[in-house]
């Protein structure tokens, strides 16, 4: 990783991305609370072009009975990539990939579910990526917490996130799959806005360390302008768009 | 009062200062937080959300309707809309002079059938105890149950009882609500039956609306009229 050689033009000289987005601007984002009927909440998110449906479950009781845990709830988070999500056919088995992203989303979500309050039962996320273009976490960890929020889970706050990262000695926010393969460095950030915290950060790449707080400066900002569509998905379902 | 209603939903900060939290808010420092999508109210110095959407938490004393969904030599079990499953002791049907050998549970409660139940105890470390042992309790054997948000059943009560109140009246339909979001509606008529079932899945439906009592009352007269 770090510095790879790129052919295509990923920033020209007068700050165009080579989707022709400025640097500091995010893809078309559309999010819908609801939409499946049997989940007790869901949320479907386009993400620029990707496209992922998140169904959630519970709390419900946990199988098999000895992963349950008589303290508190337990979440359970399952990220699945279609066959038809990408170029190549992808093997719907898990991969080495799919299960690290399902722990690191779980592990995203937890600080902002209160478990604490259902004693021995599970909270299941179902995750499928119909379409994959680069950030796929990023915008499974948005829709996976509009579709707790649906289900009615108890939560501290929202978790919205996006990638920020290193093009062409340049700082951007939302990387997207070209800019993801050749670019410097991608950093996806997921972030509870109303209590400033961070829950995701990881890094693949190489910065400086004033590069690192620009970088993390530029998500958070991004994740702001994420959370504002959470919102407004969450009160067009539950509000009308009467919502204030 | 009514500025003192809003949207909120997860996240959302709802108040600042010395308030006190109650159902559905959590207080991070001087924020009070909504945990849950619903809507935010301030009493006096309490400030709570009423949810629009979650499942049904036991709470001690609650009237719940439930499905018998197996039972045991010694207790049922019951289906109460929830994450926990209620249990029915056998001695709370027989009595205390219950004998699991002379005892066949399933000739009083079979599978299938719907209880009218109460909470007797709940707690986080045990699933919710039930009990029939009161007055109106007991086996529902007729009427048709109608499924809710369990969150929307304080909407369907309304204030004292108004909204189901009328609803009854204008039906003539016996309606049990139970906490848990299942309804069992009875009626003499089969018109009124269908009418008090509309009018039940209708405030499922707009529970959020600001006018739903005079919707409710609109759409029951009008059906009077044509009938």
């Amino acid at each position: 990783m770090g510095g790879r050689d790129a052919k295509m033009v990923l920033l020209d000289e007068n700050g165009v991305r080579c989707d022709g987005r400025k640097i500091d601007e995010t893809r078309r984002i559309m999010i819908r609370a609801g939409g499946l009927k049997n989940a007790d909440g869901s949320a479907y998110i386009e993400f620029g072009d990707n496209k992922i449906l998140v169904g959630v479950f519970g709390p419900r009781d946990v199988h098999p009975k000895h992963m349950s845990n008589t303290d508190t709830g337990i979440l359970r988070v399952r990220y699945h990539m279609e066959p038809f999500s990408v170029g190549d056919r992808k093997n719907p088995a898990p991969s080495r990939r799919e299960i690290e992203i399902s722990k690191v989303i779980k592990e995203a979500l937890e600080p902002a579910v209160m478990l604490e309050k259902f004693p021995r039962t599970a909270v299941d996320v179902f995750i499928e990526v119909l379409q994959a273009d680069g950030g796929t976490r990023c915008a499974a960890l948005t829709a996976a917490s509009v579709a707790l929020a649906d289900a009615g889970i108890p939560m501290r706050d929202m978790v919205a996130a996006v990638a920020s990262g290193k093009v062409a000695d340049t700082i951007i926010l939302d990387v997207n799959n070209e800019e993801d393969q050749a670019g410097q460095a991608d950093m996806p950030i997921g972030y509870m806005p109303s209590l400033d915290k961070i829950t995701l950060l990881q890094l693949d790449g190489v910065l400086t360390p004033e590069e690192y707080k620009k970088c993390v400066d530029v998500g958070v900002k991004g994740c702001k302008v994420v959370y504002e569509l959470q919102k407004k998905a969450l009160k067009d379902k539950y509000f009308g768009s009467g919502g204030n | 009062m009514d500025n003192k209603r809003k949207y909120v939903i997860p996240g959302d900060v709802i108040t600042t200062g010395p308030f006190r939290p109650e159902q559905n808010v959590i207080l991070e420092g001087e924020k009070i937080i909504s945990t849950t999508i619903g809507i935010s109210e301030i009493y006096d110095d309490t400030v709570r959300v009423i949810t629009l959407t979650g499942k049904y938490i036991p709470k001690i004393d609650d009237l719940v309707i439930g499905k018998v969904n197996s039972h045991t030599s010694l207790s049922w079990e019951l289906d109460i809309n929830s994450c926990y499953v209620g249990f029915l002791p056998a001695q709370d049907v027989f009595g205390r002079d219950f004998s699991a050998h002379a005892d066949e549970l399933s000739t009083k409660l079979k599978t299938g059938d719907l209880v009218a139940a109460r909470i007797a105890n709940f707690d986080r470390t045990r699933d919710p105890l039930v009990t029939i042992s009161d007055r109106d309790l007991g086996a529902i054997d007729s009427g048709d149950l109608v499924k809710i948000s369990p969150s929307k059943v304080p909407r369907l009560i309304g204030k004292r009882g108004s909204m189901i109140q009328m609803i009854e009246m204008a039906t003539n339909a016996v309606v049990t609500i139970g906490q848990n979001g299942w309804v069992v509606v009875s009626c003499e008529t089969s018109e009124g039956l269908l009418k008090a079932k509309k009018a039940i899945e209708m405030v499922d439906q707009k529970a959020h609306v600001a006018n739903l009592t005079d919707q409710i009352k609109e759409m029951l007269e009008i059906k009077d009229d044509e009938t």
